[in-house]
């Protein structure tokens, strides 16, 4: 792949990549992330259609089939109650992937505008949000995450919501770090000496600027996201029995470990799996989207 | 120096202000009327008349927050309302168990971190370099609680080993105590020597490709003194700042860690706290795990200045 010199001129206007383009350009050059990718479609697709894809009821107990080892019937093996393993893995993904992205989402929505305001204004105003973002960051994630959870007690959109809040500072850190290195480009500075009001400049001129950073950190908080639900889960604090969640599934493997070994096996893959192709994404973006590299 | 430590501190003083905010706050979180819900069982009106009286819900938030926070300087954190002890003895109790186990971990992870991290940069772009990073990322992937729960298959329930569970104090008996802990350690080790690796590859990248390094090869030093006395005593300085921060990772882990393992700790403790609706204790266990982080935080950005001779007034 020939990167387009800086200094050339382009006399035909065609050649001239979109910034998105080139990312996707060179995100495929990257066998790694393009694998987190796919990976990562498959997962979605799984979840989405689930009832169609699980072979039989994530639910449904039988006491005629209380933890069978795999087998060509039932690929994953039995729980303890006899519910089909596979298809419990295969509903399980929506509780993971609902829960990395929405928890995300709200860290986003609540961190990138705080991120904006204190970046922006400065003052007194940034001193109270980067003390403010300082403070969540000393209590340690899961503990917080952990914490907020037994409060609001336990639910899977309880849980969504504690991760939300706990990731929230690293958001706040982020956007205002990004802001305050675009703030006074002269791009904005232009913006701002045309008479357009602080919320236009920093929707419309400070926001896209910072979209490429927030993306990868976004992707690679996902990760974070759906461990920290399968920890919450595996405790007791995230998905409801009898839906299945992996976090929970591993927490009754545990107890079936002597006998039932291949109960605790497929759940932590399935986590593993969908982790690292959020970190293989996340790396992959960072690379593609750094605009120094080739 | 002095004057940029000074004002490191003054910082220090909002941001536990709002730590003391956020974890008070957690009680207004609990649906309905709080003084029900601390009661737990208990459905004697007298009880939850105490209990109101107690933490002052009758009055206004912030006056509750007062009378909460006077107490906490006091270094009184409330008391268990399970089994009626006060919450500081819990914690100081369950403490040492986890410093125990993080220590030993950050050990751990340090040996595997750095130990890779620098093997990774000298020979970088070679098969162990990417082996290494393979290693770092699958290391960060792993969930810790299901690394620790195979780990107990194999080296408890397969092999026989080491115990499943269970804790002995280094006091009573050191070996003991070393095979309770050796598998929770390496299990929470390993959740930060994937973060400790990728960032001594990079420091010692970027000390390698230095003049200093180079003036080093040059006067004919052989590459072991170049590597260890030149390129990673500067490399390892913001390493060690790393680790200490790392250590609220520790902490972190340390819940599912010691859930799993069975051990009596500061993380079983706070689980069964939310078992039990124990919610003063659950408190109390986030106060102390933010003030040990703050600490330790404070500690790392001054060994900072004392180490980095620029910083030095």
């Amino acid at each position: 792949m020939t990167a387009v010199p800086v200094n050339a001129v382009q006399s035909v206007p065609d050649a001239i990549e979109s910034p998105g383009r080139r990312a996707w350009r060179r995100l495929k050059a990257r066998k790694s992330a393009l694998f987190g990718l796919v990976v990562i479609v498959l997962l979605v697709i799984m979840a989405v259609f689930a009832p169609q894809i699980a072979p039989y009821d994530p639910i449904k107990q039988s006491w005629t089939l209380v933890r069978k080892a795999p087998s060509a019937a039932y690929w994953f093996g039995t729980d303890e109650v006899g519910r089909d393993l596979l298809s419990r893995i295969i509903f399980g993904a929506r509780a993971s992937l609902s829960a990395g992205v929405i928890s995300v989402g709200i860290a986003i929505l609540a961190g990138v505008p705080l991120g904006l305001l204190a970046g922006y204004a400065g003052g007194w105003v940034d001193g109270v949000i980067g003390r403010l973002t300082d403070a969540m960051l000393a209590v340690p994630f899961l503990i917080l995450a952990i914490a907020l959870a037994a409060f609001l007690g336990p639910s899977l959109g309880n849980a969504m919501i504690a991760i939300g809040v706990t990731a929230t500072p690293i958001f706040v850190r982020l956007t205002r770090g990004q802001t305050l290195s675009v703030k006074n480009e002269d791009y904005v500075e232009a913006a701002r000496a045309v008479g357009n009001p602080p919320i236009r400049i920093a929707v419309r001129h400070i926001l896209p600027n910072i979209l490429p950073a927030l993306m990868v950190q976004a992707t690679l908080t996902i990760a974070t996201a759906i461990i920290a639900e399968a920890s919450l889960s595996f405790l007791g604090l995230g998905q409801q029995p009898p839906l299945p969640s992996w976090g929970s599934m591993l927490n009754s493997a545990q107890r079936f470990l002597s006998n039932a070994p291949w109960m605790a096996v497929w759940p932590g893959l399935a986590i593993f799996i969908t982790v690292i192709s959020f970190n293989l994404l996340g790396d992959g973006l960072r690379d593609a989207l750094d605009p120094r590299s080739k | 120096m002095l004057s940029l430590i000074g004002k490191r501190l003054l910082q220090l003083i909002p941001t536990v202000f709002f730590v003391s905010v956020i974890i008070f706050s957690l009680q207004q979180l609990l649906p309905g009327d709080p003084a029900l819900i601390m009661a737990g069982e208990e459905k004697d009106p007298e009880v939850i008349e105490q209990i109101r009286k107690q933490y002052r819900l009758d009055q206004p938030v912030p006056v509750q927050y007062l009378y909460w926070m006077k107490g906490v300087l006091s270094g009184d954190l409330g008391e268990s309302m399970r089994i009626k002890v006060p919450v500081a003895d819990l914690v100081m109790e369950k403490l040492p168990v986890t410093l125990q186990l993080a220590t030993m971990a950050m050990i751990i992870a340090l040996v595997i971190g750095v130990g890779l991290g620098v093997v990774s940069a000298v020979k970088q772009g070679r098969a162990i370099d990417y082996a290494v990073n393979v290693f770092g990322l699958i290391g960060i992937s792993t969930p810790n609680f299901w690394l620790g729960i195979m780990m107990i298959f194999f080296f408890a329930v397969h092999l026989g080993w080491l115990p499943a569970s269970g804790y002995v104090s280094p006091f009573d008996d050191f070996w003991a105590s070393m095979k309770t802990t050796i598998m929770p350690a390496f299990v929470l080790g390993n959740s930060i020597a994937g973060v400790l690796m990728r960032h001594t590859r990079s420091a010692m990248l970027q000390a390698m490709s230095s003049d200093y390094v180079r003036t080093a090869r040059a006067k004919g030093l052989s590459e072991k003194v170049v590597i260890i006395k030149h390129a990673m005593r500067n490399a390892l300085t913001p390493i060690i700042t790393l680790g200490a921060l790392e250590f609220g990772t520790l902490l972190s882990g340390a819940v599912l860690t010691e859930q799993i393992f069975t051990i009596p700790g500061f993380g079983k403790l706070i689980v069964d706290a939310v078992f039990n609706r124990d919610y003063a204790v659950v408190q109390g266990v986030v106060l102390v795990t933010a003030t040990t982080y703050i600490v330790l935080n404070l500690l790392a950005d001054i060994g900072y200045i004392l180490v980095n001779p620029r910083l030095r007034g």
